[in-house]
């Protein structure tokens, strides 16, 4: 058998290759046999790999949904944070409740208040490691593999990975620019009623979605609760952005309407930020202890030192005005976006969202939003392609571009980057036929974008 | 026991066997970059500096950026010696190692110019071919010019007719398999064109080789050549693709290779072949498609492969019975002696 070949003449190295002389495997990951089904379905993607390039400053990141916390008052909370730990350190270094603190259970009361919530008493209330660990204590105690949790189409991404790891079967239901079709609702819920299915509950993101935009019409909300009460179908009401409405404006939240058969999601990480990880939960008395319970077997408690840090920010700031700050730099960063998308890339389709912080963007037949991906972080322009809002590998039509990191300038920027990379990429596949047949009218859009800026 | 080839290429006999004060060289690995392989490069800088600090030397990693060249410049901080470790264009296009040329800094790994020549796989399949004597699968390189001056149809199905199916196509440039398809029908090549040009002005197609995927690596201490066995890259489903080469997964490597020991003997031949007419040096892993003939057809030859805990090479050097720790010192070593020699 082959041997290692040298002219060194080490005898350790006639040695190490006398070892090689039988095949020998090396597992590119050894445990690959070993793994549970349900990890199986967690997978690694080139988009995830290709955020390291995307992460350095000068790329113009359109991709993460990351809140622009330079205008938090961080020296005046560092001093209030520096007393809490001299007053209260060994209550906020120490196990605390698995429910989670009940300073921090009362005060997000007024903040429920603002959408419409206001019958909720702190014990309702459950805290979590952010909205990421509610969707999976949700999960956790109300689904088996196989059981069906129905959501809206495009999906977002983070409830989706924690979805497939529970091994469920997610079932879209259909969207349009006023959120959940009711009538779509209903018919998935007869067809997979009908399969043989225990459908277990309708996530939906009702206000300025994650990643579509849109938001759920007020004249909806009602006829959705009906239906889900009609087939008996939990719905939980994931809801970050709520209080981003670029006007103030705010929707009554599903939760409002009833409070047997919504179980309420809702996060500091958008209104002040996630580096904290901290979220609630509001379920009904029976779901809620089990909740407390699985928080309890997932991670003992959440983090007292989080808790109170948000406490301390709650009791001695004006959090409304800072949150109404975030929406006028939000709604400015998301003009800036909508106008550089009608300058560069008018041969796209975009609704214009009225809060949150994406714009979910249509590209062209021929084009694919995963493939194009490394091309546009080499152009110094990252996004989201819409393939990782689908399990089934559809999406490579949209992608979606965050507004809410990037300054006004950079995203102008971003915009133009992408422009030139979907431009040369057209051009290429109308050169073989595989774009779509509208390719005169954008070649005339590029002509005509080129003559304005040349 | 070891076999002892001789180096087909000149290497400056090298006497200076004085000890090296490994606490005292700076050595710096360069990694990241802005290639699609950054993360790779990024792990694969922190796998060898991790390693070499192991064993003795005083390590320091940057990225690629506009830091980099005061860094090298400063007497406080200017390296001994650089190991650069960028994938892709920057680090396998020689303009890193042009820049180490000019600021005068010895380094790891092949010239400027044989770098150039091997991460063109055209030219490279080119030279290893009429001078090195070696297989490579027939190909041809277009420009997207072509396909828009004679028309992308005929164009295509000229490929087609002339090539055969099946064909793969991928950019002249770049490694990874980004932008690499395997074409078995002639309706699926326009969509493999456009893959490949999304990558670079220019496509490799290339017929399409079924047999067994192999690589082998090559490294030079002291001016004498190491030859790794050959390593046999096996896929349930038979494609080594972008998503096989970064999830972990059923990918599994054979070292060396389940092949018979007379094709093992011809594919290290063929990779110091490679290696010597491409005017490579230090370290290059090579990979072929061994046909069902046993004949090694040269894919490409890398000049800064992979490093990672999972790659080809340290997965190779650890089944043939090396220390990692030890075996890049040496490297090091080694190239601290030429330099010296050459001074």
């Amino acid at each position: 058998m082959s041997e290692t070949k040298n002219i060194s003449g080490k005898p350790n190295e006639g040695k190490a290759a006398a070892k090689a002389t039988e095949s020998k495997v090396f597992k590119n990951d050894p445990w690959y046999d070993s793994y549970a089904a349900r990890a199986g379905n967690m997978r690694a993607s080139e988009i995830r790999a290709l955020f390291a390039t995307a992460s350095r400053p000068d790329v113009v990141s359109l991709a993460g949904g990351m809140p622009y916390l330079e205008y938090l008052p961080f020296k005046e909370l560092s001093e209030l944070i520096a007393k809490m730990l001299v007053d209260k350190g060994d209550v906020a270094w120490q196990y605390g409740s698995a429910q989670g603190n009940p300073h921090l259970r009362e005060d997000v009361l007024q903040i429920m208040a603002l959408e419409g919530i206001k019958d909720v008493q702190p014990d309702d209330v459950v805290i979590s490691n952010g909205s990421q660990n509610a969707i999976d204590l949700v999960t956790r105690i109300m689904c088996d593999p196989g059981d069906v949790v129905i959501a809206e189409a495009p999906n977002y991404v983070g409830a989706l990975g924690v979805f497939s790891s529970f091994q469920v079967d997610v079932v879209n239901a259909q969207t349009d620019k006023d959120g959940l079709i009711p009538e779509s609702f209903e018919e998935t819920i007869k067809a997979q009623l009908k399969a043989g299915k225990k459908v277990k509950f309708l996530y939906t993101v009702p206000n300025f979605h994650n990643p579509a935009g849109v938001t759920m019409s007020v004249e909806r909300r009602p006829r959705i609760i009906e239906i889900a009460r009609k087939y008996h179908v939990l719905i939980v009401e994931d809801n970050p952005y709520g209080l981003l409405g670029f006007n103030g404006q705010t929707y009554p939240a599903l939760r409002s309407m009833d409070a047997e058969n919504v179980v309420y999601l809702s996060s500091f990480s958008k209104i002040i930020a996630p580096g904290m990880r901290i979220a609630w939960i509001v379920a009904p008395p029976g779901i809620r202890k089990k909740l407390i319970l699985a928080n309890e077997a997932s991670i003992l408690c959440p983090p007292n030192m989080s808790q109170m840090t948000i406490t301390t920010y709650l009791d001695n700031f004006d959090w409304k005005h800072q949150i109404s700050q975030y929406r006028g730099m939000y709604k400015e960063r998301c003009d800036t976006m909508d106008a550089a998308l009608h300058e560069y890339l008018p041969y796209c389709s975009w609704n214009k969202p009225k809060g949150g912080f994406y714009i979910w963007l249509k590209i062209p037949e021929g084009l694919n939003s995963k493939e194009m991906l490394p091309r546009a972080i080499t152009a110094k322009v990252a996004y989201v392609a819409g393939t990782g809002f689908f399990l089934d590998g559809s999406g490579t039509h949209h992608m979606r571009l965050s507004f809410c990191y990037p300054t006004p300038d950079k995203i102008t920027l971003g915009i133009k980057r992408l422009a030139g990379v979907m431009n040369n990429e057209l051009k290429t596949a109308e050169l073989f036929g595989t774009a779509s047949a509208d390719a005169d009218e954008r070649q005339a859009d590029r002509t005509a974008d080129t003559d304005k800026k040349d | 026991m070891a076999k002892h080839i001789k180096a087909t290429k000149h290497t400056a006999t090298i006497k200076d066997h004085a000890p090296i004060d490994r606490a005292a060289t700076k050595v710096l690995v360069i990694c990241g970059g802005m290639s699609h392989e950054r993360d790779v490069s990024i792990s694969s800088g922190h796998r060898v500096g991790g390693y070499l600090e192991e064993a003795g030397w005083n390590v320091a990693t940057h990225d690629m950026d506009s830091e980099l060249l005061p860094y090298l410049s400063d007497p406080e901080t200017r390296p001994d010696i650089v190991w650069p470790l960028l994938h892709g264009a920057n680090g396998e296009d020689g303009s890193i190692r042009d820049i180490l040329e000019m600021e005068g800094l010895p380094y790891i790994g092949s010239r400027a110019k044989a770098s150039r020549t091997a991460w063109s796989k055209p030219i490279a399949k080119n030279v290893v071919r009429k001078l090195g004597g070696l297989s490579t699968p027939v190909s041809v390189a277009l420009p997207e010019s072509t396909f828009r001056e004679l028309g992308a149809k005929k164009v295509v199905d000229l490929l087609v007719s002339s090539l055969k199916l099946p064909l793969f196509v991928k950019p002249t440039q770049g490694g990874s398999a980004m932008g690499c398809t395997r074409v078995d029908k002639a309706s699926e090549l326009p969509q493999a064109m456009v893959n490949s040009f999304a990558y670079g002005d220019v496509a490799l197609v290339e017929k399409a080789v079924t047999g067994t995927e192999i690589s082998v690596s090559v490294l030079e201490i002291d001016g004498e050549p190491l030859v790794l066995p050959p390593l046999e890259v096996a896929t349930p489903d038979g494609d080594y693709d972008y998503e096989a080469r970064v999830t972990p997964g059923p990918t599994d490597f054979y070292v060396p290779a389940r092949l018979p020991e007379a094709v093992l003997e011809a594919a290290q031949e063929a990779a110091l072949t490679a290696h010597n007419t491409l005017s490579l040096r230090d370290i290059s892993r090579a990979d072929f498609i061994v046909d069902s003939a046993g004949v090694p057809q040269f894919l490409e030859s890398n000049v800064a492969p992979g490093m990672t805990a999972t790659s080809q090479l340290p997965q190779t050097a650890i089944a043939a019975g090396y220390g990692l720790a030890d075996l890049y010192s040496r490297l090091v070593e080694s190239v601290l002696r030429q330099h010296r020699a050459d001074q």
